[in-house]
């Protein structure tokens, strides 16, 4: 039955692409299309949810007659899939409510509203699908649709590169899934999942490719360093809403497929597996968060940031990985849960940061955060929800961030158990790469809020902005509500996601909602426990205490003044610190290391009254060492072959001749 | 009726903590001036000077925001929440369980972000130095503390506070490596943490040298007074940290008698006294290092941590 | 308790030394360097005096008292003179940044305990972890000798390997007096030689900067 419901609701979601383009031209089209996918979107989220939490005991399956001949479509919603149907239809509900508001500004709605139905059904889709064809065929169509919404302004060349490396990247990733898939079949097996899944365990070397490949193909889309550099373009050149559904959902699609293949599909992979995970995952983590340091286009540093979180996420796949290999399924539940906690949570607050990154597009018409600043003066609720999303983010208690954060150092506190001596070695070090990544965030969103929305307006759009329209504002403080929730009452999420982790790892975390206080224990009492709403509360009462002894032992007068200067009055709101400037200790002391960064000043002579101008140089590594020897090997490669279109006739006569001669050659000698 | 009692002792500490705090500060700077042949300020100066703040007029610059206003009471609660919840007198108290070390630290870091947060407020230059050395001085202490947390959790089986003091009084813990390299690195991360030469200097006003005085520099008045409070409480946190994992004698254990109670109350002031001296000496003794050797301090810490780490996952024997 | 005090000490000590390697790493100054030498020294005397204490090897005292006296007390101060006499520039150049040095030292720690664990794996647990610890102290002389570009420090990074090599030796039980005699003056012999040699090539180049040295060597690669 849930399946039923599910597909309905892809299938208003098509139905609701073709009606929008029809309508994209009209007045009535923008609220039309946004409405209907909200609807869709909420009626499949209370489904998915139900089934979540009626312990995913039924499996509900289904197979069109569509697609392949002696294959039909199969679908099947089991625990896994139901969890990851509510971050889609969360995400895409949360966007489309948005997007009611502010695809009024959109300027080119022809472009925009076809397609994005299209982009959510598809998410829909991937989740849903249960053969190796109906999956990767709804792979694509989300992968083209997302494209076809990131080159919706095509006119800025920006977008078009944007475009032209994701539509590479997401091909590549294709291929490798098409690939994973055929050896995950076999030569004579049959492309539905539960047949791969009775075939028994592959070999090992097969299972290693598949690893490879999967991390290469999925990796892609989720944003594995090195396969990420296609989503810090992509991302920000969509609309507003569009980049928060490819960064907060489409990624977490990605990593469904990454868990669907590797931890059901795939059987039993050897322990090394792991350690391949875990130090990509560690490296991306480090890495994202560097990356979006460096940035001051907004959109572009939540994308990076996209894959800092990422990285996260896979550190608690792999752990799950090691621990599963050996055994140990409790220890392997906890970082299981904290993987999935993390994939929830992230979810919620990129989107979130994303709608106020369009909200401030929207009323500023700048994503550069060195022409904004004090926009919390002009739009007070907007920048509320903002800091919100930045407070969860950053992992600070009491909100949902730190929770997964805290699961995810609770499951690497078990590992010393491990026995292999890898794993001894990789995991202090990827536990070290974690805690950095973790204050590196903070500061990255320290930056993001207090450079565009305190502070003075660096220029006249920021001086004239305007709060954004009702809609927004719903959808921004519905997330930043659940970011709360989340964090305060942690045990009825990680008791929604015990059916999940049962059935992919033989093990669940002991059961949270039943305990007193609303603590979560990971383990025993006596090791570790957290309690989010305890905390929440003493923070509230200490703050309320302090508060009122103000009030009563503190003078209440208050006068304003001008800022403290020195004696130097600087009328120009551009002598305060920008967003280089603000990232500049951090530049010096790992971006001399990681990006080569180098600054230079153009200092004029006296007497010359043109300004200096400092100059900031960063190299991207991953670029240097993997992309632009690749894009040059191609590049040396077909010029060299563009030679074979010049030959004479005689030459391509023999050409064919030579070829002819080794095939006889190679039957000859192999039959 | 053991409830209620428990529920008293915790309330005890809260207020406990909050009482002392500016007498560690207090006795710190006394100490720091009869080093340099000064007479010093009086013990109890800090308390006085926090009413004297309280009692004058704020003054706000034109363009700050409810943030700036929100942030200093922000800033105590959770200081004042993460030092509450560090055994000082006794250990295994009523609501001690509710936070581990893990999230002690977070609650700083909250903190730290509302503070940098309230530097770039007002949109000038000091306010932005302030806030970003700052945040890269805490990009590589948290993680060292981090790390250092790991290794005690994992020498001790639990991020717990409690447990893991109660396992240090204990004659299982040795005298460990791991240990020696997480005294160090937490010497060096608290250092940091609370502004204290050789990283930064608290009496200091030049913008060339301080961070933690540029992000408070728009700051008057009453928010003044629950700064500098929530300064103080982080020193004392620090210090009752570092005393209740690596000196954990005299602490009453959980359900205490009044007697034990006392008897610990007493051991932890002996010991914070101690601790403030040893601090005012070390300040004394040592010059402040130039902005940017302060990553590399920080990093040997982060390396002492990892180290530390290392040898606990590769045997247990270390 | 006594043999898990005795254990745990000698770990202690032994860690120190390590530690007091990564603190040889870690400095930017020459006075400084050598002062973290003498107690580099000084921490390997303590070791060497309690491994003589809880062995029953009244020999190891003699070692320790060599550390002492020579290592710990009269090598400083030679280096000291040198340095005066010389006038050699008193910052420390290294190759690389103290970070990315300080990171590589963590790595060879990495190294050296997956090493010696692996291997020697039937031993006894107090001598393989000492003998890890010593490793880690070798390479990170290594290190030390590696990324510094003042010959100085060099010869630091070279007296700190041969410290480990001495931790090693007295934490297996086996070096004879006469062993540890001979070399603590074969390397009292290398030290003598190679002070001479720094005053000639002050004299001749008017620096000891090696990396300096490397474009008088005539040929280009």
């Amino acid at each position: 039955m849930p399946v039923q419901i599910a597909l309905y609701c892809v299938a208003a979601l098509l139905a609701t692409s073709v009606l929008g383009v029809a309508t994209s031209r009209t007045q009535a089209g923008t609220p039309l299309v946004y409405g209907i996918c909200l609807a869709a979107s909420a009626v499949a989220l209370v489904s998915a949810l139900a089934q979540l939490l009626a312990g995913g005991a039924t499996d509900s399956t289904l197979v069109l007659p569509l697609g392949l001949p002696w294959l039909g479509s199969h679908f099947r919603i089991d625990a896994l899939a139901a969890f990851f149907l509510v971050v889609v239809n969360l995400g895409g509900g949360a966007a489309s409510l948005f997007a009611l508001g502010y695809g009024r500004h959109e300027t080119a709605p022809h472009r925009v509203l076809p397609f994005y139905p299209a982009f959510l059904a598809g998410m829909n889709l991937v989740v849903l699908a249960d053969d190796a064809f109906t999956f990767l065929l709804c792979w694509e169509f989300m992968s083209l649709s997302s494209w076809a919404l990131v080159m919706a302004h095509h006119r800025d060349p920006e977008n078009r590169r944007a475009g032209y490396i994701y539509l590479l990247m997401a091909s590549f990733g294709t291929l490798a899934l098409v690939l994973a898939f055929g050896l995950l079949a076999g030569p004579d097996g049959g492309y539905g999942f539960a047949a791969i899944r009775a075939s028994g365990h592959p070999a090992t070397m097969i299972a290693a490719l598949v690893l490879v490949l999967v991390l290469l193909g999925a990796g892609s889309k989720a944003g594995l360093v090195p396969l990420h550099v296609w989503l810090p373009l992509a991302h920000p050149a969509a609309p507003s809403h569009v980049s928060a559904l490819m960064s907060g959902v489409m990624t977490k699609v990605a990593v469904y497929g990454f868990i669907r293949i590797i931890f059901d599909l795939l059987g039993e992979p050897s322990w090394w597996s792991s350690m391949v995970v875990l130090a990509l995952a560690g490296i991306t983590t480090v890495l994202g968060v560097l990356y979006a340091l460096m940035q001051h286009d907004l959109k572009r540093l939540l994308a990076y940031h996209t894959v800092e979180n990422i990285g996260i996420i896979f550190i608690g796949l792999g752990l799950a990985l090691a621990f599963r290999t050996d055994g140990m399924e409790w220890a392997a539940a906890l970082a299981f849960t904290a993987a999935l906690f993390h994939v929830f949570n992230h979810s919620l607050f990129k989107s979130l940061l994303f709608f106020g990154a369009g909200a401030v597009l929207n009323s500023t018409g700048e994503r550069d955060m060195e022409r904004l600043g004090g926009l919390i003066h002009r739009m007070p609720l907007a920048s509320f929800a903002f800091l919100v999303g930045c407070v969860a983010i950053s992992a600070l208690p009491p909100l949902n961030g730190f929770v997964s954060e805290w699961l995810t150092f609770q499951a690497i506190l078990l590992s010393p158990e491990l026995p292999q001596w890898g794993l001894k070695i990789l995991i202090p070090v990827v536990g070290a790469l974690l805690a950095l990544s973790a204050a590196l965030a903070g500061a990255c969103f320290v930056k993001a809020f207090g450079v565009t929305f305190l502070g003075r307006p660096r220029s006249k759009h920021a001086e004239k902005a305007l709060e954004t329209d009702r809609f927004s504002l719903a959808a921004m403080f519905l997330l930043a509500a659940l970011c709360l929730f989340a964090g305060i009452l942690p045990g009825f999420v990680i008791d929604a996601l015990a059916p999940v982790t049962q059935s992919l790892v033989d093990g669940h975390m002991p059961a949270q909602s039943t305990l007193s206080w609303l603590a979560i224990i990971p383990v025993s009492e006596s090791r570790s426990s957290y309690d989010g709403m305890l905390v929440f509360v003493f923070i509230t009462l200490s703050a309320l205490l302090s508060v009122y002894a103000i009030h009563r032992l503190a003078s209440h007068a208050l006068r304003r003044a001008p800022a403290w200067d020195c004696g130097y009055p600087d009328p120009s709101p551009l002598t305060q610190y920008t967003a280089s400037s603000f990232a500049q200790p951090i530049r010096r002391v790992f971006g001399a290391v990681v990006f080569r960064a180098r600054e230079r000043v153009e200092m004029p002579p006296p007497g010359d009254p043109s300004p200096a101008v400092l100059h900031v140089e960063l190299r991207d590594p991953i670029w240097d060492l993997f992309y632009a020897p690749v894009a040059f090997a191609a590049g040396f490669a077909a010029e060299r072959l563009n030679h074979l279109q010049f030959l004479t006739i005689r030459r391509y006569l023999m050409l064919v001749f030579v070829l002819l001669i080794l095939l006889l050659l190679v039957a000859a000698i192999w039959l | 009726m053991a409830l209620i009692r428990d529920f008293a002792v915790q309330c005890a500490q809260m207020l406990l903590v909050l009482a002392l705090a500016p007498a560690l500060t207090g006795l710190t700077r006394k100490i720091k001036a009869r080093l340099l042949r000064r007479r010093g300020p009086p013990l109890f100066q800090p308390y006085r000077d926090l009413l004297r703040l309280l009692r004058k007029e704020a003054v706000l610059a034109e363009n700050a925001s409810w943030l700036f206003r929100v942030a200093p009471y922000l800033i105590v609660s959770a200081t004042w929440v993460a030092a509450a919840l560090i055994p000082t007198f006794a250990t295994g108290l009523m609501f001690s369980w509710s936070a581990d070390l893990i999230a002690i630290i977070a609650l700083l870091a909250s903190a730290r972000f509302f503070l940098a947060l309230a530097g770039m407020d007002v949109g000038t230059s000091f306010g932005g130095i302030g806030s970003s050395r700052e945040v890269m001085i805490a990009s590589l202490a948290e993680p060292a503390m981090i790390v250092i947390v790991f290794t005690l959790a994992l020498i001790a089986g639990s991020t717990q506070l409690s447990t893991i003091a109660g396992f240090m009084g204990s004659p299982e813990v040795g005298l460990r490596v791991s240990l020696g390299l997480a005294l160090i690195g937490m010497i060096i991360v608290a250092l940091s943490e609370n502004a204290r030469i050789p990283v930064d200097n608290p009496a200091t006003h030049l913008e060339l040298t301080m961070v933690h005085e540029a992000m408070t520099l728009e700051y008057s008045g009453r928010h003044l007074a629950l700064i500098e409070l929530a300064a103080m409480l982080k020193l004392l946190l620090y210090v009752s940290l570092i005393v209740c994992v690596f000196v954990p004698l005299g602490q009453a254990p959980p359900e205490g008698s009044f007697a034990a109670y006392l008897a610990g109350a007493l051991a932890y002031l002996v010991k914070l006294a101690v601790a403030g001296i040893l601090l005012a000496v070390f300040e004394t003794a040592i010059a402040k290092m130039r902005v940017f050797r302060v990553p590399q301090f920080l990093g040997a810490a982060l390396m002492l941590g990892l180290l530390g780490m290392l040898l606990r996952f590769v045997s247990g024997g270390f | 308790m006594s043999g898990h005090l005795a254990f745990d000490l000698a770990h202690l000590l032994a860690g120190s030394l390590v530690l007091a390697s990564f603190m040889l790493l870690y400095q930017d100054r020459l006075y400084a360097l050598i002062n973290v030498y003498a107690g580099h020294a000084l921490v390997l005397t303590l070791s060497v005096a309690w491994q003589a204490y809880i062995q029953n090897a009244p020999h190891l005292y003699i070692t320790a008292g060599l550390a002492l006296g020579f290592k710990a007390i009269i090598i400083p101060v030679a280096l000291r003179r040198i340095v005066q006499q010389l006038g050699i520039h008193r910052e420390i150049e290294t190759v690389v940044g103290i970070g990315l040095t300080m990171l590589a030292g963590m790595a060879l720690v990495a190294l050296s305990m997956v090493v010696m664990l692996r291997v020697t794996g039937a031993a006894a647990p107090i001598a393989r972890e000492d003998l890890a610890f010593a490793l880690a102290v070798v390479l990170l002389g290594l290190l030390t000798m590696v990324t510094r570009r003042n010959a100085v420090s060099q010869i630091i990074g070279f007296m700190s390997l041969e410290n480990g090599l001495v931790l090693a030796a007295t934490g297996a039980k086996g070096m004879p007096l006469v062993v540890e005699i001979s070399v603590a003056f074969s390397i009292l012999i290398a030290f003598i030689v190679i002070g001479i040699f720094l005053f000639r090539i002050r004299e001749r180049f008017d620096t000891v900067d090696v990396g300096a040295m490397d474009q008088f060597r005539g040929e280009r690669r």
